[in-house]
């Protein structure tokens, strides 16, 4: 039967896909449902969709929201059903945006925050570099400063009134202003200054000269929005509250891009041309040549570049040049590379290094988004400028520069890095190990070198640093304490060792020299920067000694003042990086060192969130662990988790921890020191009192190791073994009531009486037995499954039906009488259920069913070394008939169930309820005796009465008796039979 | 009534050459039919010149101004009297553009007290009660190229050493701080199209400098019956280095000369336009050091 319903089953499927697809335009906000086939479905797509390309000529109307508009675009694409609920006409009207204006669409996200340098520029450009953008959130985060700032532009409402001195030209002011001049001048009156800023103010105010910009550019103000782009530009030529300065230029580089992409755009917009042999005005392809440019639009970007040429200052002109850099292919296919190169000279021009270094950042990241990667030489001529003008950072101006703002020279320089980390990274990117040397070779001959050993760690693939850490170890030395912080550069280089494999014998000079310098620093900050990346070069090179010794460095550092209460973190990344790459875990906590660690870790949660660490690197090892001392360790650390278990503990937490432990008590094994190994869990039981899941876990043990036990002394247990396996039942026996939860305690119970009586400890099974059926009652009503409260009904009736099988064999105490763990059953069962529950009836029948077997003179199956009451008993006639005397009570109680399902109109389970009694009367009962035959038959007829018994159970069971009939045992069955359908 | 009229080229860029047919269209748009008494459609080109009040008194400066010089003028009847009508009228024209008499043609170029201008203008005459309506359009004249003989005198190199020693007008030598700035011009003799080019280099400088700059200065001469003005005024000033520069670095000379505000370097007897440039390095203490340079500007 099931066979045939299987093979339907794909049937079936392929059927309900059409109500699939009804189903979605069946959504409840469709206000109009069409059902339509599948077939029909797809066909109409595909119009639709060859529709769309055709005309493809509508007025690119740049939306503001583009989002909504390419969400419903692709909707439709995906599934129809969007289009049942709107009108047709928009939604043609929607696809028919000419791919320019979509992919306009696309990418005119004009907000600061979000600035796509090109999506199709990053093709390239990613795989060289880590992306800018990912780098504009950490420099953002990096570079703050609470000085006031101000912003001087006459674009933004607010702010005090300054009168701005317009410079006389020359010697005479002339009487014919010219247009040119006006763009870079502010109006006169316009001009307002933001005093007192603060950062956030700050960046508040660029976000809204960038809208500005934007809505300027849309509402045709196409020199206003340059304007404002030129403005902005000319505040990256202040370095008033210089520690900001790197974020103000990644914010301002920002409205600079979007102008230039403006830019870019328009003109692509006016470039529409003709292609050859048609007549239809198409936008320029992608990959456009300055020949298919017309000629009005190469005017207008003329004209721009004209504009932008005669911006009187020179960082603002700079920076909006680079900006719109990219519309130089309007005009010329060369012009990129001559163009990038010029600007890198006039670069040279800007007198503030640190001014210089971000116009050179810029430079770079316009040019490689030009997507030229092939010609990168223009950012090795930038480096090699900064080089040449690297004597400047240590002038006398600066230092009295950085003397008037407060600013000490070692942050000075490290305001250089975002800037001079991207242009080498862009030039190393792809460059061979002799670029890295031919750079180190020019940076020795600066003085002061450090900041530029920085870039250079950090730019070139550590492969290539890997293969000469000694020159470098050896040039940092050589750095002198006053420039770039030394300690950083270590780290640094020990960030790049550790990515790499050393070959060995170049591990120890080089860790050598290295330490000697860390071990010298006095500052706990700056020595845990640095032991933070070099342990972690130990662990992976060296053996625990090393490990040891420099951990009893970084303890030693620490301790003085208290130091490790503000290095918590970085004590935490030691420990997690030192058990990551160990590879001998027991040495490591055998180390005179680890434990102290992790003792000066005061702050209580940092503690245990180490611990977990530990323990849960521990599982990564493989093996099982006995060394005492190990244990006596990982029991300490365990213990440490364990008592951050409170009343206040989230579940999560309990089970994370109770995982972690539990997994440490199956790893500890004493080999076949099994009395050993129960004190072991005997103590963990005591050390572990807070966490069910721990004790659930060591009962579990200690009956495997009562059965391993039975198992090595082959089931003859001498004196040691069966005491021993005495204790361990009782261990279970003790642990047991310590749990919470009812239901795993009845589990443990059933589990321990079973292994009990495996060992053949009659007494201690028993007790347990015992325990679990007056346990029985107490079960709650409902328990919690999956987060539902359940009832706990079928839960128990499958316990105790588990429960009846092992009674079975257990035999009868001499103390007691006959089946008294049977009677103590049902007495419990009385107390356990609702009175009228039909889980009780089906237990009841299952109670019939042991009954039956109870009397059989052999039992199906025994466990070894134990007489079941079978042989006890041996089918002694008083026996049967107690047995007998059982049974009728309780039949006696299945039919008043049927009686109370019959009054109470439930028939449908009264009739199933019959026919279940009636196969038990069949199979268990003997019929030869009338009355037993009246009730089996009544029993039938009530079964049959509302036709609501499974119809094929009841013809298989008279298939069943026909055949029974025909043994000489069964020869009463042909009669009943008769009787039984003879109605 | 009203009529809007618009005269359109057929060049975007609004370039023409001697000898070339400057072609458009007049572009009329009219609610309803007008009346008109005629279009015409002018082309001329003129000097203007203007003396200068420094060289003038004020008011012969306002009143005396130079007549001015035609270079270019003649008028073509586009339509007889008649009717416009209402709607959107084109008429394509095609003027060629030759010199009066055998003048020469002079590029187009804005300047203070000359100025050479080309228009293509459209008259529509109109019944006395109405107003006439006109309408002009400027259009750019430039020099054709020529053969390649004259580019000889292109790339003459200049190189220049300033020291506290080299400075002329200057008042007592004492305050003058010491400093040496060399470089080049890769040329004087520059082609209008492409940009001036050279280096400035500070080999040394006692005090800090503050900015560099190039200013880019006309010097237009009139002459009149009084005699003749010569004036310098600045066209552009652009700034090649910001702040106290690095020493010894070759810092780009790099400009751009803007369209309409300059022109082939003219020396003509009536009046001339010639071109200079300043570089300008400006120190802490605001004490400017200009070093001056005449430079010759040619179209190709």
């Amino acid at each position: 039967m099931f066979e045939i319903e299987w093979s339907a089953c794909p049937l079936n499927q392929g059927l309900l896909r059409v109500p699939h697809s009804e189903e979605v335009t069946e959504h409840p906000l469709n206000p109009i449902t069409v059902t339509m086939t599948d077939g029909r479905g797809g066909f109409r797509r595909g119009t639709i969709r060859s529709s769309s390309t055709g005309s493809s000529t509508g007025t690119p109307t740049p939306t503001h929201a583009p989002v909504p508009v390419t969400n419903l675009f692709s909707d439709q694409l995906l599934n129809h059903s969007s289009f049942d609920g709107s009108d047709p006409l928009s939604q043609f009207a929607r696809q028919d945006l000419d791919p320019l204006s979509k992919m306009a669409a696309d990418e005119w996200d004009y907000s600061a925050n979000v600035t796509s340098v090109g999506k199709k520029s990053k093709v390239v450009a990613d795989d060289l570099v880590e992306p800018w953008q990912a780098r504009r959130a950490a420099i953002l985060t990096k570079y703050t400063t609470s000085e006031k700032l101000s912003i001087v532009t006459s674009f933004l409402p607010g702010g005090e009134k300054v009168i701005v001195k317009v410079q006389p030209s020359g010697t005479m002011v002339d009487k014919v202003r010219t247009r040119l001049e006006q763009l870079d001048d502010f109006e006169e009156g316009s001009v307002r200054q933001m005093l007192d800023l603060t950062q956030q103010e700050y960046a508040a105010r660029i976000e809204l000269l960038n809208n500005e910009l934007v809505q300027a550019w849309h509402s045709d103000q196409r020199v206003k929005a340059l304007k404002i782009a030129i403005q902005c530009a000319k505040l990256l030529g202040d370095t008033a509250a210089m520690a900001f300065y790197p974020s103000k230029f990644v914010l301002i580089t920002d409205i600079l891009d979007i102008f230039g992409k403006l830019v870019y755009e328009r003109l692509k917009m006016k470039a529409e041309y003709y292609k050859p042999g048609s007549k239809v005005v198409t936008c320029l392809p992608d990959n456009f040549t300055p020949e298919m440019v017309p000629e009005s639009a190469k005017e207008t970007c003329r004209n721009w570049f004209y504009k932008i040429a005669s911006i009187r200052e020179l960082v603002p002109r700079l920076y909006v040049e680079m900006a719109i850099i990219k519309s130089y292919s309007y005009l010329t296919s060369s012009e990129f590379s001559t163009a990038l190169l010029r600007i890198t000279r006039m670069i040279r021009g800007i007198g503030n290094p640190l001014i210089a270094i971000y116009a050179r950042c810029y430079l770079c990241r316009v040019g490689l988004a030009l997507n030229q990667s092939t010609d990168l030489g223009f950012v090795k001529e930038n480096f090699y400028d900064f080089l040449s003008t690297y004597g400047q950072l240590f002038s006398q101006t600066i230092k009295a520069d950085l003397n008037k703002q407060n600013i000490p020279t070692s942050s000075y320089l490290n305001l250089y890095t975002p800037a001079l980390d991207w242009i080498l990274q862009v030039m190393a990117s792809s460059a061979p190990e002799s670029l890295l040397i031919e750079i180190l070779a020019r940076c020795k001959q600066e003085s002061n070198s450090g900041l530029l050993l920085n870039t250079i760690l950090s730019a070139f693939k550590s492969t290539y640093i890997a293969s000469r850490p000694m020159e470098f170890v050896n040039l940092i030395m050589s750095c002198n304490e006053e420039g770039f912080p030394q300690h950083l550069l270590y780290r640094r280089l020990g960030q790049c060792l550790i990515q790499e494999s050393l070959p060995k014998e170049d591990c120890k000079p080089v860790l050598n020299a290295v330490w000697q310098y860390v071990a010298n620093l006095k500052d706990p900050v700056k020595f845990m920067q640095c032991a933070e990346i070099w342990i972690q070069f130990t662990v992976i090179y060296f053996s625990v000694t090393e490990v040891n010794f420099i951990l009893g460095e970084i303890i030693s550092h620490l301790i003085p003042n208290r130091a490790f209460e503000q290095h918590y973190s970085q004590m935490q990344t030691i420990v997690d990086k030192v058990v990551a790459h160990t590879q001998d875990y027991e040495s490591l906590l055998t180390m005179e060192n680890f434990l102290p660690l992790i003792d000066l870790f005061h702050k209580e949660s940092i503690k245990v969130d180490v611990c977990k660490t530990i323990i849960d690197g521990l599982s990564s090892q493989p093996g099982l662990i006995n060394d005492p001392i190990v244990i006596n360790a990982l029991m300490f650390i365990a213990r440490i988790i364990h008592d951050s278990v409170s009343a206040l503990t989230v579940d999560d937490e309990k089970r994370q921890i109770g995982n972690l432990i539990c997994g440490l008590v199956q790893r500890i094994d004493y080999g076949r020191d099994f009395e050993k190994q129960l004190s072991f869990y005997a103590e963990a039981r005591a050390a572990f009192p807070n966490l069910d899941s721990v004790h659930i876990q060591l009962v579990q043990c200690v009956n495997r190791l009562s059965v391993d036990t039975r198992k090595i002394v082959r089931g003859h247990h001498t004196r040691r073994t069966s005491a021993f396996v005495r204790a361990c039942a009782a261990f279970c026996f003790i642990t047991i009531p310590s749990l919470t939860l009812v239901h795993t305690r009845l589990q443990l119970y059933l589990l321990s009486g079973q292994v009990a009586l495996l060992n053949q400890c009659l007494g201690q099974a028993d007790a347990c037995f015992k325990a679990a059926l007056s346990l029985v009652p107490e079960m709650p009503k409902t328990i919690e499954l999956d987060g539902r409260q359940k009832s706990s009904e079928p839960y128990l009736l499958s316990y105790l039906s588990s429960f009846l099988s092992t009674l079975l064999v257990v035999p009868d105490s001499p103390e007691h009488g006959v089946l008294y763990l049977m009677r103590g059953l049902l007495n419990a069962v009385q107390r356990c259920f609702e009175a009228n529950s039909s889980s009780k009836s089906y237990l009841y029948l299952r109670v019939l069913d042991l009954l039956s077997t109870v009397t059989q003179e052999n039992y199906p199956y025994h466990v070894d070394k134990v007489e079941s009451n079978d042989t006890l008993y041996g089918s002694d006639k008083k026996f049967i008939n107690e047995v007998d005397k059982i049974s009728s009570k309780v039949f006696e109680e299945i039919l008043n169930h049927l009686k109370y399902l019959g009054s109470s109109d439930q028939h449908g389970k009264q009739s199933v309820l019959a026919l279940e009694l009636f196969c038990r009367l069949i199979m268990r009962a003997d019929l030869r005796q009338p009355p037993l035959a009246t009730i089996a038959i009544n029993l039938w007829k009530l079964s049959q009465r509302h036709g609501s018994a499974d119809p094929k159970l009841s013809v298989q069971t008279i298939e069943y008796m026909k055949n029974r009939s025909q043994l000489v045992v069964f020869d009463h069955f042909p009669e009943l039979l008769k009787k039984m359908l003879n109605t | 009534m009203a009529i809007n009229l618009d005269i359109k080229l057929k060049r975007a860029n609004k370039i023409y050459h001697e000898g070339e047919i400057v072609s458009g269209i007049i572009l009329l748009k009219c609610n309803s039919d007008v009346k008109h008494d005629g279009i015409f459609l002018t082309m001329e080109g003129s000097v203007n010149l203007q003396l200068s009040s420094k060289n003038v008194g004020i008011f012969e400066a306002f009143y005396n101004s130079v007549k001015p010089i035609q270079l270019v003028q003649y008028t073509l009847d586009v339509a007889p009297a008649g009717k416009i009508p209402s709607g959107k009228t084109e008429i394509p024209f095609e003027l060629p553009l030759k010199p009066r008499g055998n003048k020469p043609l002079y590029e187009t170029y804005h300047g203070v007290f000359v100025s050479i201008q080309y228009l293509v203008r459209c008259d529509i005459k109109r019944s006395f009660l109405a107003k006439d309506v006109s309408k002009s359009l400027e259009f750019i004249m430039e020099d054709k190229p020529v053969n390649l003989q004259l580019q000889k005198a292109h790339s003459k190199i200049v190189f220049y050493k300033i020291t506290p020693e080299s400075l002329q007008n200057i008042r007592e030598r004492t305050g003058v701080p010491k400093f040496l700035i060399s470089g080049r011009l890769d040329s004087v003799c520059c082609k209008l199209t492409q940009p001036l080019t050279g280096e400035v280099i500070i080999e040394h400088c006692e005090v800090p400098i503050k900015s560099i700059e190039l200013q880019l200065v006309r010097v237009e001469t009139c002459g009149c019956a009084e005699g003749y003005s010569r004036d310098a005024t600045e066209i552009q000033n652009i700034q090649i280095g910001e702040g106290n520069v690095c020493t010894g670095l070759a810092i780009p000379v790099y400009m751009i000369f803007p369209r309409l505000f300059t022109c082939p370097t003219l020396n003509t007897s009536n009046f001339k336009v010639e071109f200079e440039v300043n570089l300008i390095v400006v120190f802490e203490d605001d004490y400017l050091v200009t070093e001056n340079f005449p430079i010759t500007l040619t179209r190709h």
